[in-house]
């Protein structure tokens, strides 16, 4: 069986987001960008199955800017097989890629696609479901536990809902997003840097795939959230008392 | 729709849960919090009475037990002293609360405590002064203190020293983003300086350790050195000004922001790394270089020292202009790291190595420079130098190796007792003193060797289970000794402070030691700033 994962290339997690100046989007110049943390965490349940035999190829696939390619080799870093690049040159909204995704499951042909929930830049969290959705693939979403049964060809999924946990048992073929605790992702160690070099990357444009890309979607503005204000310390209870009857008027 | 609510958060959870992932990782640089989780040490502590209190005897810091005798010269505080100091600062910033001066009795390593009944907390420049100018007319003697992380038992008082802290003096003057000189009041807080430039697009030239606690005015009166020496240079050519007030009040004002000034001698040297001994810093002006935005960090394992020293050697000629930091710790610092520190993680875990060497790349092209490391990382793989090594894909990655490094002092602190030696050592007979240390003390304590490996600078720790004189005897002089004959220095970066006062003499000859009583004389002839410390005992005034 072959594994499918996305990664999306983001502004790294830890950096101060910065919004542009005309307020058309996030700086991103001269920023660090990293592998999204969700996807890592995806690759890696990918890299066990393979590694507990029950897989026998893991492909990573990123699509947009040319620099994606970064991104790939941190996959192959880790321990993928080989990348697939879908070149873009402007950002593509979820449904895109679930196109494109569904285009190049077809070439592929993988038994189980993972993905991460969602990727920390737009928070978009749509991708996996639409393409289990264009599949007609079962989808298990916010995994925090995956098993695989390839004799009866099933994955059961445990997966993070609001009251506790949710189990579902998915046919194979199947679409997996996963949650923070899944698992903890691994690093990418000299030998294996050293290995991924010669691993390959295909490059796809949208239009070999017969894509068209457009969007339905027009970013108005993108805003900074309101500053949070400073607090003050207060000499006195009274003080207090006086600030939340008179000021905050909630007493 | 909870489920959306709780999405729409995501970046934010994302972010504290990773955060918690990583552990302490940045609670651990706030020492407030730290204090807490500190195991107490029994440390020993003889008064001799003789009517008060008036002579320490601490065992612990040399073999044979040295008596420090509180200088009879000093007055003791009295209720005018107090009167004064409210009307010159206000109640609030005059404090005799128990709590309080037990904290700031007590230095980091708790191995240090005084007997102050009072801390000042000045707000500004004349304020300080003012404090001084009484002090010394009154005789009182006075230790300047900043975040108290110092190593060396300089930033707490001996005995009733009055503790003046320059904290509240915490104000950025001005920033100029041609040049990339800062000014800034002594009381800033080191990582808020690194956070305040990360805005402007700027770094500081040192970063350590204890950065979450300790003040830009304690880090140049420590001429503290830290990771990035060995890309930045040391405090003596970063600061390029500053102001500072002597004991009698005087201010002195050299608070210059040219990179050439070439009149006269430049005294602000003096006070850059001397402890509080000569005058209390209060303005700093420093030159920061520009925030590049590629950094990269490798954690390699090497299997013994001398791969260690050849990476080093390898290292400075093949990534010379980007390379910013190379650190190294032995399997020992390893070990008490894993042991004792919450949420770290072993980045090369398949087997334990003797060795393992941080190289941090910083420059400006992510591609150029990451090809560069890789190629070279490779290549030592190749010639057997590395053994193992992982190299950062992200931030997060970044910061746990990072955490590794700079968490082996705490990780030492709750192990037990430690003793600690901070020596400058030629890089190729460094870890020697590591393999004798370890054999002279067998199994009385465990031997720690980890640095500044780039700058030739050993943190040689003793950890214990206790303090203990059978094992401090096997320490001193031997330590002292063994870096005099390897024309090494007894501090390379934490200062004398009250530990290594009476040492000095194993790093500096009678005659320089003599300049030094003279300046100290002439810039503080009633000896009240920061006594017992820096300069050896016989000769302080
Ligand atoms: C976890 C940890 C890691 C560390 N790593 C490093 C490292 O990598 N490199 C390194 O060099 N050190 C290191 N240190 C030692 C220490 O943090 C530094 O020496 C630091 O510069 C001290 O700053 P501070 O503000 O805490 O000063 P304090 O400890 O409060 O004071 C240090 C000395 O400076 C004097 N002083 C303080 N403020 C003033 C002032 N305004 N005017 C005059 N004198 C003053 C004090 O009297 C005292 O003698 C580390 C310490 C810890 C706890």
């Amino acid at each position: 069986m072959k594994i499918m994962v996305a990664v999306k290339r983001v502004v790294d997690y830890a950096v101060k987001i910065r919004v542009k100046p005309d307020k058309s989007g996030v700086e991103t110049q001269n920023v660090k960008m990293s592998m999204n943390p969700f996807c890592e965490i995806a690759l890696e349940e990918a890299l066990r199955i393979k590694e507990a035999g029950l897989a026998k190829e893991v492909v990573a696939v990123s699509m947009g800017l040319a620099n994606c390619v970064d991104t790939l080799r941190t996959s192959l870093a880790m321990g993928a097989d080989r990348g697939i690049h879908v070149e873009a040159a402007r950002e593509l909204i979820p449904l895109t890629v679930a196109k494109i995704l569904k285009k190049l499951v077809e070439v592929e042909n993988p038994g189980l696609l993972i993905l991460g929930k969602q990727a920390i830049d737009d928070d978009c969290n749509q991708t996996g479901q639409m393409i289990a959705g264009l599949l007609g693939w079962p989808q298990g979403t916010f995994a925090s536990k995956v098993v695989l049964d390839k004799e009866k060809q099933v994955v059961t999924v445990d997966r993070e809902v609001d009251g506790g946990l949710e189990t579902l048992c998915l046919d194979l073929p199947a679409v997996i997003t996963t949650d923070l605790r899944l698992n903890q992702p691994r690093y990418a160690t000299l030998p294996n840097i050293m290995k991924a070099k010669s691993k390959p990357i295909k490059k796809y444009t949208p239009e070999e795939l017969n894509v068209e890309i457009k969007s339905d979607l027009e970013v108005v503005q993108v805003t900074e959230p309101p500053k949070r204000k400073a607090g003050v310390i207060l000499s006195s209870v009274d003080e207090l008392i006086d600030k939340l009857r008179n000021e905050a008027h909630v007493i | 729709m909870e489920k959306l609510r709780a999405t729409s958060n995501l970046r934010r959870s994302l972010k504290s849960l990773l955060n918690r992932r990583l552990s302490s990782g940045s609670d651990f640089t706030h020492f407030n919090q730290k204090r807490s989780f500190q195991t107490s040490f029994n440390w020993i502590r003889d008064y001799k009475s003789v009517g008060e209190v008036n002579a320490v005897q601490y065992r612990y810091f040399s073999s044979v037990s040295t008596l420090v005798q509180r200088n009879p010269s000093f007055s003791t505080l009295n209720s005018d002293d107090i009167s004064y100091f409210k009307g010159l600062l206000g109640e609030k910033n005059v404090i005799q609360d128990e709590d309080r001066l037990e904290t700031v009795n007590t230095d980091w390593m708790h191995k240090y405590k005084g007997s102050s009944k009072l801390l000042l907390q000045p707000r500004s420049t004349e304020e300080v002064s003012q404090i001084l100018r009484y002090c010394n007319s009154r005789c009182l003697a006075v230790v300047p203190q900043a975040g108290n992380t110092g190593l060396v038992g300089g930033s707490v008082p001996v005995f009733d020293e009055v503790i003046v802290n320059v904290g509240s003096m915490n104000n950025i003057i001005s920033f100029d983003k041609v040049s990339g000189i800062l000014v800034c009041e002594a009381g800033c807080i080191l990582e808020n300086l690194i956070s305040f430039l990360d805005n402007q697009g700027f770094v500081m030239p040192l970063d350590l350790g204890a950065k979450g606690s300790c003040q830009i005015g304690g880090n140049v009166s420590t001429n503290a050195g830290g990771l990035r020496l060995v890309r930045y240079g040391s405090l003596h050519g970063n600061v390029l000004g500053l102001e500072a007030v002597l004991a009698n009040g005087d201010v002195l004002d050299m608070l210059g922001t040219l990179r050439k000034d070439n009149t006269g001698y430049d005294l602000k040297h003096l006070f850059i790394g001397s402890e509080g001994s000569l005058g209390i810093v209060t303005k700093v002006s420093i030159l920061t270089p520009p925030k590049l935005s590629s950094v990269n960090l490798a954690f390699l394992a090497c299997k013994d020292y001398s791969s260690c020293q050849k990476l080093l050697v390898e290292a400075k000629r093949k990534l010379g202009e980007i390379l910013s930091a190379i650190e190294f710790l032995d399997d020992q610092a390893m070990v008490l790291v894993l042991h004792h520190l919450d949420g770290v993680r072993n980045p090369l875990p398949t087997s334990m190595h003797n060795f393992y060497v941080l190289i941090e790349t910083i420059g400006s092209d992510d591609s150029f420079d990451r090809e560069k490391l890789e190629a070279f990382l490779l290549s030592s793989m190749e010639g057997g130098l590395i053994s193992d090594g992982v190299l950062a894909q992200d931030i997060n990655q970044l910061s746990s190796f990072w955490r590794i490094r700079e968490g082996v002092p705490e990780a030492l602190m709750k192990a037990g007792a430690v003793y600690k030696y901070d020596l400058s050592l030629p890089v190729e007979k460094m870890y020697n003193l590591v393999n004798d240390m370890r054999v002279r003390l067998g199994n009385l304590a465990k031997v720690v060797g980890y640095g500044h490996l780039g700058d030739g600078n050993l943190h040689l720790n003793i950890s214990a289970p206790q303090y203990d004189d059978a094992i401090l005897e096997q320490i001193e002089p031997y330590v002292y000794e063994w870096t005099y004959k390897h024309r090494g220095s007894i501090s390379a970066e934490h200062g004398l402070g009250l530990m290594k006062a009476n040492k000095i003499y194993y790093s500096k000859t009678p005659e320089t030691v003599q300049i030094m009583a003279s300046i100290k004389t002439l810039l503080d002839p009633n000896g009240i700033l920061n006594p017992y410390k820096v300069l050896p005992h016989s000769i302080n005034p």
